[in-house]
């Protein structure tokens, strides 16, 4: 055991419904493999659609309402990627004042700012993309009471 | 052209917690050991106040108190998640990564002309700090004891601004090494370079410079080879650093089927406790503790649980209170109630040798007067052991919840491991 094998602590994995590679040919002395093979074992996973890159992706939760108009809501799931390049009308996290900020990339005119789903709150300028882009939003996730 | 690189994360522990709190950068911040007991990673702002690695943390607290500092306790969950993803960012552009620590990797660089080389190095580096936040320092040599210095140039010194490539040979690598004591070079501990010194070796360019054979002579052939590769010289492969790392392991059978946690509680703390003695016993530190329980696989009609779990610790320790703490730790995360276990045991993993320890190396040190109480400690302890029987004296367990929970109050969430610490992001 070196430390290659570490693995982060996870006392319960979470259980990943991963995509199964294709099993395909058999062993080849049994005759034609049959058309079902193909279709073996797959299932669908969330992970698979909604996670491009485990590595740079992350989970945060939504507080507050002023993205609510855009379809975020309090309480909301985000899954936030941070190696895409934020593009004008992407859902950002962005430091705004040192806090993690959920906003939307837009142009003003020509000036890019961060924009909320409330009118109350006035687009903030992005100065330094560098500094003030934690991340681009990919998807949303609500669940509904049941 | 064969090189490697070195990527040390900068401040690792204190970065990860910057990554989900941003009010920190820019802040003096500190990350404490287990059990709050003194600092062991400083962002550059900390170290500018004249601390240094090992601080006991009470002498710090009239500084947290006025606001001056922020001290946190240590979140490994969230600092092994994160160390996992700087690896597979590596991974994606790199053939070879062979991590070597929590946050230092080895990657292959294998074929580029220099400049080639130098932009795939800043490339690495600027990849590494998007995807995940973790800043990273690249050092890139044709060894790896090179790559080591190099990346301790990179860090150390603004011009690089990160990257350093050092070339066998070159005037670069000449002046690197006339200027770096024999204590900052990778394999070479205290006890030696005061060795080192009778014979009038002083600089990491004397060690180079000096005659192989006698170096092997008067030392060893490890010392040997690490002045070798200062000279460019390829000489210790990633399985030689797996030699190293042999592991003890300490595994019984409970003698009955039982799910009763406070009975595996006490088998566990007993195998740590062997696993410990017989650490010492060859001079050794551990970096890490895996526990493990298996329920009988021969009974169908039981329901099968074998988890097992590595904790990392703090600092490469023999301590036995410091491993049995992790191993009951990693207990209490695996055991689940209503599986009738028949064996478990505890491995200790990454094993260094205590006299090879080498600080700026590990990064998560013990000040000298407390490991020399520590060693003191398990000293009588292990006489009193031997001479009076076994488990004459024993340490107790730390209640789960008690004391210890309470002295990590400055503990951050676990924002990338756990559901309901999720990191928030405002709409307001």
């Amino acid at each position: 055991m070196t430390l290659a094998n570490l693995t982060p602590a996870h006392p319960e994995p979470p259980p990943l419904a991963l995509p199964h590679p294709l099993a395909l040919g058999r062993a080849g002395l049994s005759g034609f493999p049959s058309p079902a093979q193909d279709y073996e074992g797959r299932t669908l996973d969330l992970n698979e659609r909604l996670v491009k890159r485990p590595s740079s992706t992350f989970f945060m939760s939504v507080t507050g309402d002023s993205m609510e108009r855009l379809g975020i809501h309090e309480g909301d799931l985000l899954l936030v990627d941070r190696s895409l390049e934020p593009r004008p009308g992407h859902i950002l996290v962005a430091l705004v004042e040192g806090e993690i900020t959920v906003k939307r990339y837009e142009l003003r005119g020509k000036v890019p700012c961060l924009c909320s789903g409330n009118p109350r709150y006035a687009p903030i300028p992005l100065v330094d993309i560098e500094c003030q882009v934690w991340g681009v939003v990919r998807a949303v996730i609500h669940e509904y009471p049941v | 052209m064969s090189m490697i690189g070195l990527i040390d994360c900068n401040s690792f522990y204190v970065s990860c917690e910057r990554v989900f709190k941003p009010r920190l950068c820019g802040f003096p911040v500190g990350v404490m050991s287990n059990n709050d007991g003194c600092v062991i990673s400083l962002s550059d702002e900390l170290k500018a106040f004249g601390i240094k690695l090992g601080a006991p943390a009470f002498k710090l607290q009239p500084l947290v108190r006025s606001g001056q500092i922020h001290l946190l306790s240590s979140n490994y969950e969230l600092y092994g998640d994160m160390s996992q993803r700087v690896q597979a960012v590596l991974e994606e552009f790199s053939p070879a990564v062979e991590p070597y620590s929590i946050d230092e990797m080895f990657v292959r660089f294998d074929g580029f002309a220099h400049e080639a080389l130098l932009e795939h190095a800043r490339q690495l580096r600027q990849k590494v700090r998007q995807f995940t936040g973790i800043p990273v320092c690249v050092g890139v040599a044709p060894t790896r004891t090179l790559a080591k210095l190099a990346n301790r140039a990179a860090k150390k010194l603004p011009v690089y601004q990160g990257v350093c490539i050092l070339h066998a040979g070159s005037a670069e690598t000449r002046h690197l090494l006339q200027n770096t004591a024999l204590g900052d070079v990778w394999g070479v501990g205290r006890r030696l370079v005061e060795r080192l010194a009778l014979m009038g070796i002083k600089s990491a360019w004397e060690l180079a410079q000096a005659n192989p054979k006698e170096i092997r002579r008067h030392f060893s052939i490890t010392l040997e080879r690490t002045a070798q590769e200062l000279r460019g010289v390829p000489c210790i492969e990633m399985s030689d650093l797996d030699e190293a790392r042999r592991h003890i392991m300490t595994s019984r059978s409970f003698g009955k089927l039982t799910d009763n946690l406070d009975e595996i509680r006490e088998a566990i703390r007993q195998y740590g406790q062997r696993s410990a003695e017989r650490l010492r016993r060859q001079n050794g530190l551990a970096k890490a503790v895996l526990v493990f329980l298996k329920t009988n696989p021969h009974r169908q009609d039981l329901l099968p649980h074998s988890p097992s779990l590595v904790l990392e610790l703090p600092r490469p320790t023999a301590d036995s209170r410091e491993i049995l703490h992790a191993a009951g730790n990693a207990l209490e995360r695996i055991y689940r109630k209503g599986h009738l276990y028949q064996k478990g045991g505890v491995m200790l993993l990454d094993l260094i040798d205590a006299d090879r320890q080498q600080l700026s190396l590990l990064d998560t040190p013990q000040s000298d007067a407390e490991r020399q109480r520590s060693q003191k400690l398990m000293d009588v302890m292990d006489d009193l052991n031997r001479k009076m029987g076994r488990d004459t004296v024993k340490l107790g367990m730390p209640t789960p919840g008690a004391a210890w929970h309470l002295r990590c109050a400055h503990h951050s969430d676990r924002s990338t491991t756990r559901w309901d610490e999720l990191p928030k992001a405002r709409a307001l």
